[in-house]
């Protein structure tokens, strides 16, 4: 009879904390799937472990209140003695253990996976600067700085009259975007010019940090054309929270193109500039 | 031959009257009481720095202070958080508990006692003048990472000092407690017959030793490079930025189990009594508690996944913090092992510490979300982290302090606190504590990245949501401070024992302690009072 109890009673701790958890996840934001192999390979590492985690904190959490309702004076005068047992020990030792090598195989598939930076088709080299981004195309010889919007730089000021709730992509816009071609495997090589920053691109699926004197290597493919946004994750200074990134995939046929357009800018501005 | 002792005692007692009477104790009670009166200040100060941070992040745009500023708030919350409220607050409560729990008429080191405490207050001093300069406080993180750090002026020396000074002082307290417990135990009180606070307070006190030197080491060269023209973290002199992260994280990682393994102690403490049942599995919460420290010393680099480290090196990162999980998760089943099949009663106490199981829990769950590294590499360095370390640490340390407060605290005054502020008190902090942590983790999943003062549109709502929580938290806690000043003035007379299931030698000196106790050892085989431990099995 007192069993039936515990049972009934753990039960219905179970269901309510499972409510609870359910509305905890329904109100809030969940990472994104993203536009690479590796950033929805990332996303559904996040999603699984997240769902491992949660329900082993419902079982702990309802084991726990299932004990508070049932085991306080007033229902349950007289505690128990035991306080040891050797096998719920060696339990709840060698299931956690096995729940971790369950979560640790797809992790490190994964991890492996993202080192490979062989085989690029295209190197781009990210250098951050306070407070901006430069971008190196290295193969098609492009260059250029990539700062923060003036309409973002303006309303971000203590006492503008511009509200940041009127601009487009407010401190999530650029000048001068990054240009990419889709389903190219792209190398990225980043280092830093003064501080130390960090380059992220949540759609991508991985920050990695700029550091002044080394340079870092990442790679990603983008498989959706469109415009995806980041910003600096690394605290460089004053200026920190407002050096964001801009991507933009394009197709390879337009890509073409923006080279072109931006090689014979270049020549342009050389030509006029040298007399 | 006792009475004679006693009589040379008594004859020995001078107390100095007003603030000589602080500024030369040497008595371990006094000393806790300092400590512990500091911490509230500190926390109270760091806790004002918060809501500076929380007010500004309340709307997108910048409206109170510049980003130079918000980024000294940032960086000196931290510092004085970590440093001066929950760290001084665990040395004070052991320096007032543990002779009392094992039967000591005091600390081994008295007079050593008195100097680190009387450090902190210069420490403070240095860091928080900081403020006023014209170089601004330190605003590169409480990491202070180079090159960042040395970007800042003059000023960083101070800081620099400033926790050469803490470092002294929490070397000193550790010595002290080391010696105390392996010295000073009273005839009969085994190693394994300790009450769990004193052995997580002892492994704390190793790690403090093994890393606060790295600290200060890791700060000295900060301080060269910067004065002395030293090229330590100088990629163009021949250093390297990334290996001061690796130096500071070596020293990081222990320190967050020096903030969190006293919190286990006290915890382990609180539940048995209001469950009127022994600990359960005493022996592997020990050992728990050991293998927890010596893993955090092989885990550091977890901090700095991004940085971009061979993969041999993640991979065993990654595993070494996964296993961290198996020894907490033994921690946490055990408490609710003890739990179960009580009779348990439900006092302010007992409320945080049932608080501290289920918030830190999930805070240990973000955990273990954290370690995985390619995940890690979209977590990291956004609101997440910042929401799983608050967890940890407020709903955690600061919730189990707490805990220990309404505990002893009738044992400190002599007087019951007011039961149902205190509950009002627990209530209030725990829904508002939620409110103002847990939408952050959404941010950091939605992509907003730590440490900016300002942030794009789509983060506001959750942003409002959390500061709301930091206003309500942070108004609730002056409660609490009501509370304490209330019961220190007077109240309902406590009786030596206090809690109907509280077992240990402090329960058997009277209420409030008197300013010398076990000046004759007590008698520890009677196994009563050693229940809660190992003792009687």
């Amino acid at each position: 009879m007192k069993k039936l109890n515990e049972w009934i009673v753990g039960l219905a701790a179970l269901v309510v904390i499972m409510m609870i958890t359910w509305g905890i996840f329904a109100v809030g934001d969940n990472m994104r799937p993203g536009v690479t192999p590796f950033s929805q390979d990332v996303y559904a590492l996040h999603n699984t472990v997240m769902g491992v985690v949660t329900v082993i904190g419902v079982l702990v959490f309802t084991a726990m209140f299932t004990s508070i309702i049932l085991h306080r004076r007033s229902r349950h005068p007289n505690a128990a003695k035991f306080s040891h047992s050797t096998k719920a020990e060696i339990i709840w030792t060698a299931i956690p253990v096995l729940i971790l090598v369950v979560i640790a195989v797809p992790a490190t598939r994964v991890l492996i996976d993202m080192e490979d930076t062989g085989d690029a088709e295209m190197n781009i080299k990210i250098t951050g600067y306070q407070w901006l981004w430069k971008y190196d195309y290295l193969e098609d010889d492009i260059s250029f700085y990539s700062a923060l919007d003036r309409d973002s730089n303006r309303a971000r000021q203590i006492g503008s009259d511009l509200a940041p709730q009127d601009v487009d992509n407010y401190l999530l816009d650029v000048n001068n975007p990054l240009v990419v071609p889709v389903d190219t495997k792209i190398r990225v090589l980043l280092t830093a010019d003064d501080v130390i920053h960090s380059w992220w691109v949540p759609d991508l699926g991985w920050k990695r940090d700029a550091i002044p004197g080394m340079v870092n290597e990442a790679w990603t493919i983008i498989e959706q054309e469109g415009t995806y946004r980041g910003q600096c994750a690394e605290l460089c200074g004053k200026d920190h929270g407002f050096m964001p990134i801009v991507v933009e995939a394009v197709s390879k046929e337009d890509y073409a193109e923006w080279v072109a357009t931006q090689q014979g800018q270049t020549t342009a501005s050389m030509g006029s500039a040298a007399p | 031959m006792t009475d004679a002792t006693a009589a040379q005692h008594d004859a020995h007692e001078h107390h100095p009257k007003g603030l000589a009477r602080w500024l030369f104790t040497t008595n371990h009670k006094e000393i806790g009481t300092l400590y512990l009166i500091f911490s509230l200040v500190m926390f109270l100060v760091g806790g004002a720095m918060a809501l500076v941070i929380r007010a500004e992040l309340f709307a997108p745009g910048l409206h109170l202070v510049n980003p130079e500023f918000f980024n000294q708030m940032t960086t000196m919350h931290a510092l004085v958080m970590i440093f001066g409220a929950v760290m001084p607050a665990f040395v004070g409560l052991a320096n007032w508990m543990v002779p009392l729990m094992i039967g000591a008429p005091d600390m081994a080191l008295p007079r050593m006692n008195n100097w680190s405490f009387w450090i902190m207050p210069f420490a403070f001093t240095l860091l928080l003048a900081t403020l006023f300069m014209p170089s601004g406080a330190p605003a590169s993180g409480w990491t202070l990472y180079p090159p960042l750090s040395l970007q800042g002026g003059n000023s960083l020396a101070f800081v620099i000092l400033a926790i050469h000074l803490m470092g002294i002082s929490s070397i000193m307290g550790a010595i002290n407690i080391i010696a105390t417990i392996l010295n000073m135990r009273a005839p009969g009180m085994t190693l394994l017959r300790m009450p769990m606070f004193v052995w997580t307070w002892l492994i704390t006190a190793f790690l403090l030793i093994a890393v606060m030197p790295v600290l200060a080491g890791a700060v000295t060269m900060l301080l060269t490079d910067r004065f002395f023209g030293t090229s330590f973290f100088n990629a163009a002199g021949g250093g390297d930025p990334v290996l001061y992260q690796h130096i500071f994280w070596f020293f990081g990682h222990p320190e967050v189990y020096i903030m969190i393994l006293p919190a286990f102690g006290i915890v382990s403490e609180i539940i048995p009594t209001f469950s009127r049942k022994k600990l359960f599995g005493y022996t592997s919460m020990v050992y728990a508690t050991a293998s927890i420290a010596f893993l955090s010393f092989i885990v550091w680099a977890h901090h700095m996944f991004t940085v971009g480290m061979p993969l041999g090196a993640a991979l065993f990162f990654m595993y070494a913090t996964m296993v961290i999980a198996v020894p907490t998760g033994i921690k946490i089943f055990n408490w609710v092992s003890t739990m179960w099949r009580g009779s348990m009663t439900f006092e302010t106490p007992m409320l945080f510490a049932l608080g501290f199981v289920v918030l830190f829990t999930i805070g240990g769950l973000s955990g273990v979300m954290l370690a995985i590294v390619p995940a890690d590499f979209q977590y990291h360095d956004t609101y997440f982290v910042v929401a799983h370390f608050h967890y940890v640490l407020v709903t955690g340390a600061v919730f189990a302090i707490m805990a220990s407060v309404y505990y002893w605290l009738p044992k400190w005054t002599g007087h019951m606190y007011n039961e149902t502020l205190g509950k009002i008190h627990f209530w209030w902090s725990t829904f508002w504590v939620n409110v103002l942590f847990f939408p952050q983790h959404y941010l950091g999943l939605a992509g907003m990245p730590r440490r900016i003062p300002d942030y794009a549109i789509q983060f506001t709502e959750f942003n409002v949501i959390s500061s709301i929580g930091g206003f309500a938290f942070g108004i609730g806690q002056l409660l609490f401070v009501y509370i304490v000043w209330q019961c220190a003035r007077g109240g309902q007379k406590a009786t030596a024992n206090v809690w109907e299931g509280a077992r240990g030698l402090e329960w058997t000196v009277p209420s409030p302690a008197p300013l010398h106790t076990f000046d004759n050892p007590p008698n520890v085989d009677d196994p009563d009072l050693v229940a809660h431990t190992g003792g009687t099995r």
